[in-house]
């Protein structure tokens, strides 16, 4: 194994008073795909924040690349995929993509094939004209979706990325995400859903602040004598409680 | 290059939201043309003059004019009860050779129109003097060389048929003496006639003063004021949007660096304010008739720094917002406070204390030299204090504007 391509260590991070995250060990490797999972608040929001550098760590060290974050010119290697769409309704899909393409640094006659490549990974090519504001709920996720794998980053960094996607192609998208662990990318995924939990290399279980517990799903399920990711979780958050 | 990228989709979405773009353009100009309507409505105002011991012959003058009554009245108390009564809009009192005029001024346009009138009537009756005072004299000058010939002649006849010679020096001087005299009566009696034709008049406001609202005066700062109002309100709710749907996350994800952002979006509606900017100086010139004296470029121009600079304070002021509505809020607090300072409202007739508050507010240094541009045909070369000025708050707020965004990017 490699370097690790997120190395975050000890990390705290305070809000004024508010102590959000108290001491976040986590590390991403080169071709592992990691997942984030615990309950809402517990602050995956924020680890995802101060890993692109949007926040600066009120201690410990967040580390991408090797590089002490935030770095802006290393984000060209990050495709970053947020809660919300945040895409620009007025503007078709393919718009979109390129613009998006335009800011993360793509050459010009990369471009096309590029934006192509995303589009047809989420099955999205035929509606690119589309304005975004005539999209359904699935679709915008979607291209939310294509916009943070244009360019190929090394890593993705992605907030709920199958929220309101129906079974199918939810199955398509891990399929792609497993493609992309196999060509030795990393990838950093939270999910509310369980059984995708089952699908990572390791998880790792955020609770009140800190990793209550981070391994592969197969060694968490021994470890708390259960049959699913999903009994982890609630025995995780039982025992705090 | 990012920056042309942010610029571009700016534009793309601007012109694609079709009904804020019909505010941006239509509502100015019909807005103007309203105001225009209203304002000028000076050609058929019907105005009723009191007079106190003025001439029947002006009086009679001032009645022949359209639009205008004449009452006369005993006494200037009499007169006074009468305005205070709403029955006439003015008092017109002699005073020896002077006249004193008292306006109620509660409608501009009235108080022109009294002015012009007595101006007029005056003018009338005083030509009219003039003209008899004329007659006579030349009738006079007539009369009196006459006699000069007269007197010439007899001189003449006394120098030849002489007698002795000491009567004849003292006839000749006599005729020369009388000669003298009423060619100096004649002198006299033209210069009294002249400087009779110019009476001094004084004005008196009840209310306000010469320079209460007209168009004219108002148009250079409503122009400013739209450019501003409309670009602020307009790039403070894109970037709002931007921040709540997560657009400008992402954005701050790709290695784009702030100032570019605020580049971009400076470009978009700098292009955005000139269109406008022409559009409402052409409509003013061509639908309402109003004069530019000076380059409408230089209009142009000093309307795109006021729309960078509201442009800056619009996005600044966004991040202050958390909704839409919380963005409407601030028009009470920042628009509004500029129009009474932007010199709509003149600012002489103010306290010190709240004159010193015109300093701070963009909207004044962009209203006085568009005034000057378009009202005395200034150069923009020599608006130079009121453009840097300008020039300062842009790149003030400019910094903070790429500062500030730090809040959601810490590169």
């Amino acid at each position: 194994m490699g370097k690790a391509i997120i190395d975050l260590q000890h990390l705290a991070k305070k809000f004024g008073d508010q102590t959000v995250l108290k001491d976040i060990n986590l590390t991403v490797n080169p071709g592992e795909i990691v997942g984030l999972i615990g309950p809402s608040g517990a602050g995956k929001s924020t680890v995802i924040k101060v890993t692109l550098g949007m926040e600066v760590a009120s201690g410990g060290s967040a580390k991408v690349f090797d590089t002490t974050m935030p770095n802006r010119e290393l984000l060209g290697q990050i495709g970053y995929m947020a809660q919300t769409d945040a895409l620009y309704d007025s503007l078709s899909g393919l718009e979109n993509l390129k613009f998006f393409g335009l800011m993360k640094g793509i050459a010009k006659a990369d471009m096309k094939q590029e934006v192509m490549h995303a589009a047809a990974v989420v099955d999205l090519t035929a509606d690119l004209n589309k304005r975004v504001s005539g999209y359904s709920g699935g679709m915008m996720r979607r291209l939310s979706l294509a916009i943070a794998l244009l360019g190929s980053p090394k890593l993705l960094i992605l907030d709920e990325p199958t929220v309101g996607i129906d079974p199918a192609l939810r199955r398509q998208i891990w399929a792609e995400l497993g493609r992309i662990r196999d060509e030795g990318r990393s990838i950093l995924i939270t999910t509310h859903v369980m059984d995708e939990a089952e699908l990572v290399g390791r998880v790792a279980l955020l609770l009140g602040g800190e990793v209550m517990a981070f391994d592969a799903p197969a060694v968490l399920k021994k470890q708390y004598g259960v049959d699913t990711i999903e009994d982890v979780f609630l025995k995780a958050e039982g025992v705090e409680s | 290059m990012r920056t042309i990228g942010i610029m571009n989709r700016v534009l793309k979405e601007l012109f694609r939201d079709k009904r804020t773009l019909a505010l941006m353009f239509i509502a100015p100009v019909l807005v103007m043309l309203l105001m225009s309507v209203i304002f000028n409505t000076n050609s058929s105002t019907d105005v009723s003059v009191g007079t106190v011991s003025v001439s029947q012959k002006l009086n009679k003058e001032m009645g022949g004019i359209k639009h205008v009554t004449v009452k006369s009245y005993d006494t200037k108390k009499d007169a006074k009860r009468a305005m205070n009564d709403e029955k006439v809009d003015a008092i017109i009192k002699k005073n020896g050779r002077n006249y004193s005029l008292t306006y109620a001024n509660t409608d501009s346009t009235k108080t022109a129109t009294v002015k012009l009138a007595f101006k007029n009537a005056l003018t009338a009756t005083s030509i009219n003097q003039l003209k008899s005072a004329l007659k006579q004299s030349t009738k006079a000058t007539v009369k009196l060389q006459a006699q000069l010939q007269a007197l010439q002649k007899q001189q003449a006849a006394a120098s030849t048929a002489t007698a002795t010679a000491g009567s004849a020096t003292a006839a000749k001087q006599a005729a020369a003496k009388q000669a003298a005299a009423t060619k100096a009566t004649a002198t006299n009696h033209a210069t009294k006639s002249s400087s009779q034709s110019t009476p001094k008049i004084t004005n008196h406001y009840v209310y306000g003063d010469k320079d209460t609202g007209y168009f004219a005066k108002m148009l250079p700062i409503l122009m400013g004021f739209f450019v501003f109002f409309f670009v602020f309100l307009i790039s403070g709710m894109a970037l709002l949007k931007e921040r709540t749907t997560g657009t400008l996350d992402r954005l701050l994800a790709t290695p784009v660096k702030r100032s570019s952002i605020v580049f971009g979006y400076m470009l978009s509606y700098g292009i955005l304010a000139m269109i406008q900017t022409i559009v409402i100086v052409l409509t003013t010139v061509w639908l309402l008739g109003i004069e530019v004296v000076g380059s409408m470029a230089s209009v142009v121009v000093i309307n795109l720094i006021l729309a960078l600079v509201a442009l800056a304070f619009g996005i600044l002021l966004s991040t202050f917002a958390n909704s839409e509505f919380q963005m409407m809020q601030f028009i009470p607090l920042v628009i509004i406070p500029q129009v009474f300072f932007s010199g709509i409202i003149p600012l002489d007739s103010m306290a010190d204390w709240v004159k010193d508050i015109s300093y701070v507010i963009p909207l004044k240094y962009s209203g006085d030299a568009v005034s000057d541009i378009i009202m005395r045909g200034t150069s923009i070369f020599s608006l130079g204090f009121d453009i840097a000025i300008l020039l300062v708050f842009l790149i003030g707020l400019t910094i903070l504007n790429v500062v500030g965004l730090k809040r959601y990017r810490k590169v």
